[in-house]
């Protein structure tokens, strides 16, 4: 079997994989800092409305859940499983607790590379500097 | 195997077909009878669950409820001192900013009488009214034409008649803007961030490219309070259950005349003006 | 058959490169507006819709006359058409693209444009004008592309293919009918309540659709070898000519209705576009020039020696062209913003950056044009080579 315009191929080949695989060789050996998100301390509150494992996980469906539930049908209180009652809202409830969003949010959101449009509407605490 | 490429993509198609025939047929048919099926975990939801455990949601027990929200304005007691006081309570706690020139936002404004009823015109009427500042909003219509043709339902009426925007959904097609014949929305042109003066952190802002107007506060009924406007007027302004016949409301349309705008469009604007 | 599009002329390849150059013009104007949000436009509380869904709106027009072949031909075996139906429907696919355009960057939000689809909502207008756009659009490439399959293999059309092109007829309808759907049933708007919009955008369509495509007939002749034949281009002048006259004749009866019942909220309108209201007068000039030329187009249109003369009739389509855009590309949707529901002027005019998406989106339709044509018209030489 004959490869008619070899060079040309194996050089256009070559070009293509140097680009296709530039993510991984330029970054390689240089891990992104595993992310820290600060915990809230014991005496702002001891108990999230789920627990941290779900949290991590699954935040972003339970803010979605939250959001459809306030601004659509009006309910406003969440009963979690642990029988506490909480008021679904970003601002109103979980920033008074977690009042950084660089120290928590950012965090992950930044290892991760996500860029959530929450902020776009919602206000986030002041920083403390 | 059972099904080769061709069936398959047959079959998808179908499928595709009439998964969306389908839905749309069910809201014709019967509309709501979707929300059942809407509630059944999708495999997204079985990875990320929207909730955990037991957990239930519920409206808040100290809410105000009515069956149809509505709203009298009294222009008697309306000066222009209360009026601006009610605009500027509504404007600092739904961080409304202040954009100048023709791409403004207002949820609630003053403007002249001929502007308000542009059919109701009388040459010789009291100049008491006819000079007077009326307050404009939403009228939260009981048959809202901007409902009727918003195109993914951001636009919505709750079931206490409370004509409400979901500014997670909204597109920006402005085809609301085109259905309310009471120039009530107002669409973010740009990002309205820099021109709020002082932001209220415990109430959302809107971003670029959706539309808003006045909510009835809907926020501050969920925790038994009235609207801003309501309790900043001293009076003048009046939040009530329309349906209630023994309410404050019905007892003020009852004692003097009032007017509504533009009833003539069949709306059913649940704003009064006693005059 | 693609592979048509890939050998050209010179002039070919200059004027694809031309088209690209301008895409990419309105296309960096748009990452602006993308940026920056519809700050960029001339667009205001008041009149919250502008150029760019009077584009849509006049395109949808386009994009509905080519029934206008179809019918004719498919339906009364009119063979006189059977050259040039086929670029009557490849107008259709390129002005349904160019449609589509147009809302989705009049769109504040376009990242979130499949929520249309998500929250499938029967009540709104703009849902069926989804459904209908986009169905014209697979209709018209399926249709066009098998039948011009066919023809290059010297085969007659599939079967399947003809209920397929029985029902883009009543399809071309539906999609101005829903268009004007749009503006008719809102309360509110005077302007725009009335029951004979979607006849007068019908009416203006098929004068302002088969003008463009006489023009663009004349062009392929003088490019290439392909003529439509010249008693094609008489029938097409005669359509022009009918609508063209409805096109005038629906705007007097909207003029009487609005003057003789002489309600104020009806009358506003008219006012301000044609004699101006409280001092602004912005669009006065555009719609008194394109009044002008519909009626010196009927007067040319209407007499056969002018009408049949291969010098004034591409003149007289210009004209129909110029008096249909003014009336659907400009005055539609000011006539109606103008004035507000709160009886306040605010005039519109488009900025320079809406005016580079706009000649953008204009652009990649004529790209799109361009390739079609040089498949079928590739095709079309093919087979007289033979």
């Amino acid at each position: 079997m004959k490869l008619y315009n070899g060079p040309q191929i194996i050089v256009g080949l070559v070009i293509f994989l140097a680009i296709f695989t530039y993510p991984f060789w330029s970054g390689a050996g240089k891990a992104a800092p595993v992310p820290k998100p600060q915990p809230v301390p014991k005496s702002v509150a001891t108990q999230c409305v789920a627990d941290t494992a779900y949290m991590r996980t699954s935040h972003m469906t339970l803010l979605n859940h939250w959001r459809d539930e306030v601004v659509r049908d009006g309910d406003r209180l969440y009963e979690s499983a642990n029988g506490k009652t909480f008021n679904m809202s970003l601002s109103n409830t979980c920033f008074q607790c977690h009042t950084s969003k660089v120290k928590f949010c950012d965090q992950c959101h930044n290892y991760l590379a996500v860029a959530p449009f929450c902020w776009d509407c919602h206000l986030v605490p002041k920083e403390k500097k | 195997m059972g099904v080769d490429r061709r069936q398959f993509l047959k079959l998808a198609g179908i499928a595709g077909a009439l998964g969306l025939g389908g839905s749309v047929g069910f809201q014709l048919l019967k509309p709501g009878s979707l929300d059942a099926a809407e509630r059944m975990p999708t495999p997204y939801q079985m990875v990320f669950p929207k909730s955990q455990g037991n957990s239930e949601v519920m409206p808040n027990p100290k809410a105000l409820k009515g069956r149809r929200w509505g709203m009298v304005i009294d222009m008697r007691k309306l000066t222009e001192e209360k009026a601006r006081a009610a605009i500027q309570a509504c404007n600092y706690y739904h961080n409304v900013p202040d954009i100048p020139g023709k791409q403004t936002i207002k949820w609630i404004w003053l403007t002249g009488y001929v502007n308000a009823f542009p059919e109701v015109e009388n040459p010789f009427a009291d100049p008491e009214i006819k000079n007077a500042r009326f307050i404009a909003m939403c009228n939260h219509c009981d048959n809202p034409p901007c409902v009727r043709v918003c195109p993914t339902k951001a636009t919505f009426q709750r079931e206490d008649g409370i004509v409400m925007m979901d500014m997670h959904r909204c597109i920006g097609c402005r085809f609301c803007m085109a259905g309310c014949p009471y120039g009530s929305r107002s669409f973010n042109f740009r990002d309205p961030r820099p021109f709020i003066k002082k932001e209220y952190p415990l109430y959302p802002t809107r971003t670029k490219g959706v539309v808003e107007k006045c909510t009835f506060c809907s926020e501050r009924l969920a925790v038994g309070k009235l609207p801003y406007c309501a309790e900043a007027s001293g009076g003048a302004m009046v939040f009530g259950d329309v349906d209630d016949a023994g309410s404050e409301l019905r007892r003020l349309l009852r004692s003097r005349y009032s007017i509504r705008r533009k009833p003539n469009l069949g709306t059913h604007p649940q704003v009064y003006y006693l005059v | 058959m693609l592979e048509k599009a890939l050998s050209g002329s010179k002039l070919y390849w200059t004027w694809l490169i031309c088209l690209l150059v301008v895409i990419g013009a309105g296309f960096g104007a748009y990452l602006v507006q993308y940026n920056k949000g519809l700050m960029i436009t001339g667009m205001s509380r008041d009149v919250s819709w502008g150029f760019y869904i009077a584009q849509f709106t006049f395109l949808v027009g386009v994009a509905a006359s080519a029934v206008m072949l179809v019918l004719p031909y498919y339906l009364h075996h009119y063979k006189t058409f059977g050259r040039i139906t086929i670029l009557g429907e490849f107008l259709a696919i390129a002005a349904v693209i160019m449609c589509i355009l147009f809302i989705t960057v009049d769109l504040g939000k376009p990242s979130r444009i499949l929520n249309v689809m998500l929250h499938p909502t029967p009540n709104s207008i703009l849902f069926w004008d989804m459904i209908v756009l986009n169905g014209y659009l697979i209709i018209n490439l399926v249709a066009g592309w098998v039948t011009l399959e066919a023809e290059r293999k010297q085969l007659a059309p599939p079967g399947w293919i003809k209920p397929i092109i029985y029902l883009s007829i009543p399809w071309a309808v539906s999609i101005h009918t829903v268009t004007a759907f749009l503006y008719a049933g809102l309360p509110g708007r005077g302007f725009w309540l009335t029951a004979i919009m979607a006849p007068r955008f019908l009416a203006s369509a098929f004068a302002a659709g088969p003008a463009v495509l006489i023009l663009l007939g004349y062009l392929v002749k003088k490019l290439t070898r392909f003529d439509a034949g010249r008693e094609a281009f008489e029938t097409l002048a005669k359509i022009v000519c009918y609508a063209i006259i409805l096109h005038i004749f629906f705007f007097l009866l909207e003029v009487f209705t609005v003057a003789y019942s002489a309600i104020p909220s009806h009358t506003s309108h008219l006012k301000y576009l044609y004699f101006g209201l409280h001092g602004h007068n912005n669009l006065v000039p555009w719609v008194w020039t394109a009044l002008a030329c519909g009626f010196t187009a009927i007067v040319l249109l209407v007499n056969p020696r002018t009408r049949k003369n291969p010098t004034i009739l591409p003149f007289a389509c210009v004209l129909v062209f110029i008096c249909t855009w003014i009336d659907k590309g400009m005055a539609m949707i000011s006539g109606g913003f103008v004035p507000n529901p709160l009886h306040e002027v605010t005039e519109y005019s488009p900025t320079g950056l809406e005016l580079m998406i706009t000649i953008g989106v204009y652009a990649a339709g004529a790209l799109v044009l361009t390739i079609l044509y040089k498949v079928a018209l590739g095709v079309k030489a093919e087979e007289e080579a033979v």
